[in-house]
């Protein structure tokens, strides 16, 4: 509304409107500048770094590698047990954050009392930090003497559950779904929200019921953002690392150890360049793949 | 009418108990935090007992907790500017003068979001111990800038591409100069926009927990580091570790409570509106 004070005619003549040419280079290239240098050194360093000999431990040993790197990478259990347990941790997160988002998204698209404080509680789990998720169940909820699953088993009088002795991935994958649930249910809800109302009301009149609106109509409706959503979770998830240093350390044995972990396991413990950098080419490799495919599905959406 | 009376109750209710089970590991931290540490990990366990203020007063006597909460809020508002600084003219720039490069521009920057953390782990970490940059503030900002840059300005290139441009031509034709077109017309369209933006970055930057762990050890840690101090067996004091989280996680619960119908838009790359 106060916009209508600048009618007030200043009559200068207007050289060029918004439309005309402007040479917009300034403004765009420092970012594309940095973002350039930042994605191209570092990776062309990791790509060389995995060619050589290099132990920051052991100065004396360095030079031209060859494929030496990749050879003992790709002969080592470990690299396949880690490629594994990421791969399981985000199929796992997968399933359980777009099932329940799926329907919980279903749940929260009727108005009900209260919506609006029901949403933010539920989304609430998306805004803490991966530490603090972390400690907090493995301590205060999943501990097997003091936390309160443990009391509730014992309650019931049902076995008690020594959540990081024996389901060491089983427990990550329950924190990580904790966390990454709201992500889900925040996008499937979004669009649920845009399916048109006459389509639900035709269904009903058609004596459809909840159950089979949800499956006929809503799920199909939701399918492009269940892409969305398993893209970007699989491209976050690939990179889960707080959740395991501050549970499980990797443990027990390689139980817990994902790519990520793995690499940082490499590099920064045993201060082996030359392996870790392989092993992050490989990690980019895979990354790339899933990227390969959300850059496509984005463009067919992007009209510039 | 006949549809209002026949809303089910049944959705509502399943609703609230899956945001309230959703939520109950927060409370229940929040809850320990006012336990003594006996009581925190006692079983049965305390659902009704007197408050205690004194694991926070220990948890900012001792720990060194304000140096950690100040190189979060330091580093998160620094990168967070500087990101700003960065990409509005750049968002602008594409939004409003779109080149046949545009589409390629953003769509590669997008990609460049997909190049995994760890992959270049090693040379982040030995170009900022060789720039003797590692545990300083400055590694994250710029880790933190990068990071965010391509999230911020795919954010803002859609906020931007919703502003009616007729609007800003109209004020041209009526007079206006460029400065006064941007200033009074455009700035109060996409000043939600761009707070939704800075809002989105603080919350990755403040959560980010990667580059943190991995690049600072104790003078430069954010409150990420510092409450993973904690995952240590001798510093396993549950009421404590409470504390501390809870305020570690207070500001950025509100700011998400705050943009979260933003923060879709933000994550998704505008591939879900």
């Amino acid at each position: 509304m106060s916009s209508t004070a600048l009618a007030t005619p200043r009559m200068r003549p207007a050289k060029k409107g918004l439309g005309g040419r402007v040479n917009t280079l300034p403004l765009v290239a420092p970012s594309v500048v940095l973002l350039l240098v930042f994605s191209l050194v570092p990776l062309a360093m990791t790509l060389w770094f995995s060619f050589r000999r290099y132990n920051l431990l052991n100065p004396a040993i360095h030079g031209f590698a060859g494929i030496a790197n990749y050879k003992y990478l790709l002969l080592d259990p470990g690299l396949y047990q880690s490629l594994l347990i990421s791969v399981l941790l985000v199929g796992e997160v997968l399933i359980l954050t777009i099932c329940l988002g799926a329907v919980l998204a279903a749940l929260f698209e009727h108005p009900f009392w209260g919506r609006g404080v029901a949403r933010v509680l539920m989304i609430a789990p998306f805004f803490v930090m991966p530490t603090v998720s972390a400690l907090i169940w493995k301590n205060l909820l999943m501990h097997p003497v003091n936390g309160l699953i443990a009391w509730i088993c014992r309650s019931l009088g049902l076995p008690v559950i020594d959540f990081f002795g024996n389901w060491p991935l089983s427990s990550i994958v329950i924190i990580v779904a904790w966390q990454w649930l709201p992500f889900a249910f925040l996008i499937l809800l979004t669009a649920l929200q845009s399916l048109d109302e006459s389509t639900l009301e035709a269904a009903r009149l058609d004596g459809a019921g909840p159950i089979s609106t949800f499956f006929y109509i809503q799920v199909p409706h939701m399918s492009r953002s269940i892409t969305v959503v398993v893209m970007m979770e699989t491209i976050f998830l690939l990179g889960i690392f707080a959740e395991i240093y501050v549970t499980t350390s990797g443990g027990p044995g390689v139980a817990t150890t994902n790519l990520t972990f793995l690499i940082y396991q490499r590099a920064l413990l045993a201060f082996n360049v030359g392996s870790a950098s392989a092993a992050g080419v490989i990690a980019i490799i895979l990354a790339n793949i899933m990227a390969a495919f959300l850059v496509r599905t984005v463009a067919s959406r992007l009209d510039v | 009418m006949s549809t209002r009376a026949r809303t089910p109750v049944l959705p509502g209710v399943l609703a609230w108990i899956a945001a309230l089970l959703m939520f109950f590991p927060i409370a229940w931290m929040v809850l320990a935090s006012f336990k003594t540490e006996v009581m925190a990990i006692a079983t049965p366990p305390a659902f009704i007992f007197p408050p205690t203020l004194e694991n926070y007063q220990e948890v900012f006597e001792r720990a060194d907790y304000l140096a950690f909460a100040l190189n979060s809020v330091v580093i998160s508002v620094a990168a967070t500017v500087l990101g700003l600084l960065l990409a509005v003219p750049a968002a602008f720039a594409m939004a409003f003068y779109p080149t046949p490069r545009t589409r390629g521009t953003l769509l590669w920057m997008l990609s460049t979001k997909m190049l995994p953390p760890v992959g270049v782990l090693v040379p982040i970490y030995l170009i900022a111990k060789s720039t003797d940059l590692l545990d300083s503030r400055t590694a994250l900002v710029i880790m933190y800038t990068l990071m965010n840059l391509p999230i911020a300005v795919w954010m803002l290139f859609t906020f931007f591409k919703e502003t009616p441009k007729d609007i800003i031509e109209a004020s041209r034709i009526d007079g206006a100069s460029v400065w006064q077109a941007i200033r009074v017309v455009l700035l109060p369209l996409v000043g939600p926009g761009i707070a939704s933006t800075a809002l989105l970055s603080i919350i990755l930057c403040w959560n980010e927990a990667f580059w943190s762990l991995n690049l600072t050890a104790h003078n430069a840690a954010p409150l990420t580091a510092f409450i993973a101090s904690f995952s240590a067996p001798e510093g396993l004091f549950w009421a404590k570790l409470s504390a501390a989280s809870t305020m570690a996680i207070a500001p950025i619960l509100v700011f998400g409570w705050i943009s979260q119908r933003q923060l879709v838009r933000g994550l998704t790359f505008g591939a879900v509106k």
